[in-house]
């Protein structure tokens, strides 16, 4: 790993605006953060094969395998069907409500939250796309 | 949005007969008495949620194609089952299924899906349906099935507690705890016995549920032994390889084998190259399917309709939202190619 002092003097010699060379985060608080994530999309991930979300059986994994098909870069963006631009969360709330038969989940509604980030851990790397179909 | 949701409208006001292929395509060389027709349908996945209750999105998928299939005109020789009949092999799914199927009015060969086996290693599908693997002649046409969804013998006897569990390990499609499909040595073995007797130059046609070719491991798009299973075929003038499991439509050429997947009636498949954290395996010879629209439920679900002439396949994709497909062989090109897009040159890969 490139030490702090090495980024410092790299980004001075090139005479740009130096973005990340005081008052660093901690690698305890980096490493925190991670973990806390990680938790929370391994959780969204339990959550993608239970049967519990809705009420007849069915998952998300059936139809979104590793989360596919989900395009988490491309919100908020239109859907016809709601008839305006709307959230990642809403879409979830759709397939809970279609495929699984079951009822919404709040917005915050940690579950929800699991849901979203298992979803956007699969899609890192993507270039966001807001309003891309 | 756009013009391939009208077909549905046009599908539900009872025109259905009229949309669907029904054309059989005669090329020059073909000896006409021997041009025939089947039709395909593949991954039901009825799924039992309790009591009489199953599933209503997937029963509606395979009631629509054996409807639909009732009303092919000219009549079809027979039909194809494709595996997948189950979710998770069940006798109350199995029995739902079998249930649909039989209102069909033609004979009915299955193929056996890992949806259907992994719960009693398919035991009560065999009481229904009979031999995992068999062939048979049709019309100067050799046709072969396979039960290409076994996998390693530890997997299947010593992994896991409960057939309940096993099951519901592999159904899982991005599972990591699965196991990737195989034939294995006795059927190969069976295979070489059963080809030694066909002509090099008679027409033969493979049905598998798995892909018999190596596009995608994560996702069980794969046979391990597929390379075993392309030497036996590869001497033959004329093979073709006709796959379910992936829900979506593929196809591809590798030497003399013409490799054409099928639709499944219960939901789609995104395509493997959508998955951001993979390699890109798809067959180079493919025009991929748009996106599936999820306030459709039918829409990239559907059933095939064949025609065979002059040995080769000629699927009809009869889409149930969207633009019906045809992927025929291209006998200058020498490898099945869109009808829709032949403008989209591609060669043809030598090996996966
Ligand atoms: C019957 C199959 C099916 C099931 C089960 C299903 N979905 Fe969907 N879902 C779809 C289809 C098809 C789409 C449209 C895909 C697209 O737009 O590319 C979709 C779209 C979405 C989208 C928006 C994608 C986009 O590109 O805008 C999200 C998010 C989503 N689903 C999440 C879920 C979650 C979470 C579950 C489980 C609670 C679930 N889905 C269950 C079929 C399904
Ligand atoms: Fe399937
Ligand atoms: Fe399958």
């Amino acid at each position: 790993m490139i030490s702090r002092k090495t980024w410092t003097a790299l980004a001075l010699a090139a005479l740009l605006p130096v973005s990340a060379a005081a008052d660093e985060f901690t690698a305890a608080d980096v490493e925190r953060w991670q973990a806390q994530f990680d938790e929370v999309a391994a959780e969204g991930r339990s959550l993608w094969t239970d049967s519990a979300l809705g009420t007849n059986g069915v998952v998300c994994a059936q139809c979104h395998p590793n989360a596919a098909n989900t395009h988490p870069e491309t919100y908020p963006k239109f859907q016809k069907q709601l008839g305006r631009v709307g959230q990642l969360w809403e879409m979830i709330n759709w397939c809970i409500r279609n495929p699984l038969e079951g009822e919404n989940l709040a917005a915050d509604d940690p579950k929800m939250i699991a849901l979203q980030a298992y979803a956007y851990k699969e899609r890192r790397g993507v270039p966001l796309a807001p309003g891309k179909h | 949005m756009n013009g391939r949701r009208d077909f549905i409208k046009a599908a539900s006001t009872g025109v259905i007969a009229g949309m669907l292929p029904v054309s059989v395509v005669r090329l020059s060389h073909a000896a006409p008495e021997n041009d025939f027709t089947f039709a395909y349908i593949s991954d039901a996945h009825i799924q039992h949620i309790k009591g009489n209750q199953f599933v209503r999105n997937w029963d509606r998928g395979l009631i629509r194609a054996v409807a639909e299939a009732n009303l092919l005109e000219p009549k079809p020789d027979f039909v194809m089952f494709g595996g997948d009949l189950a979710q998770l092999g069940s006798k109350p799914e199995l029995d739902h299924g079998a249930e649909i199927l039989s209102a069909l009015k033609y004979k009915t060969h299955m193929v056996m899906g890992e949806h259907d086996y992994y719960l009693d290693l398919g035991e009560y599908w065999s009481d229904l349906y009979g031999d995992q693997y068999y062939s048979f002649d049709h019309k100067g046409v050799h046709f072969v099935v396979l039960n290409s969804i076994l996998t390693y013998d530890d997997w299947t006897f010593n992994r896991w507690e409960t057939p309940e569990r096993r099951m519901s390990e592999m159904a899982g499609l991005d599972n990591p705890n699965g196991s990737p499909f195989m034939v294995g040595a006795t059927q190969l073995n069976w295979l070489k016995k059963d080809l030694s007797k066909v002509k090099k130059d008679t027409p033969v046609v493979v049905f598998s549920h798995s892909p018999l070719q190596k596009i995608y491991k994560g996702w069980n798009f794969w046979t391990e032994d597929a390379d075993d299973v392309q030497k036996l075929l590869g001497k033959f003038d004329k093979v073709n390889v006709i796959y379910g499991h992936v829900h979506q439509i593929q196809y591809n050429q590798i030497g003399r084998i013409a490799f054409t997947s099928v639709m499944s009636t219960a939901w789609p498949w995104p395509y493997p190259q959508s998955y951001a954290q993979a390699e890109s395996h798809l067959p180079v010879l493919t025009v991929p399917m748009n996106r599936a629209d999820p306030f459709d439920e039918r829409d990239a679900t559907g059933w095939q309709f064949v025609d065979v002439n002059t040995g080769r396949v000629d699927l009809s994709f009869n889409l149930y939202s969207n633009d019906n497909r045809k992927v025929a062989f291209n006998a200058d090109k020498g490898h099945p190619e869109d009808v829709s897009y032949p403008q989209i040159e591609i060669a043809p890969q030598r090996h996966y």
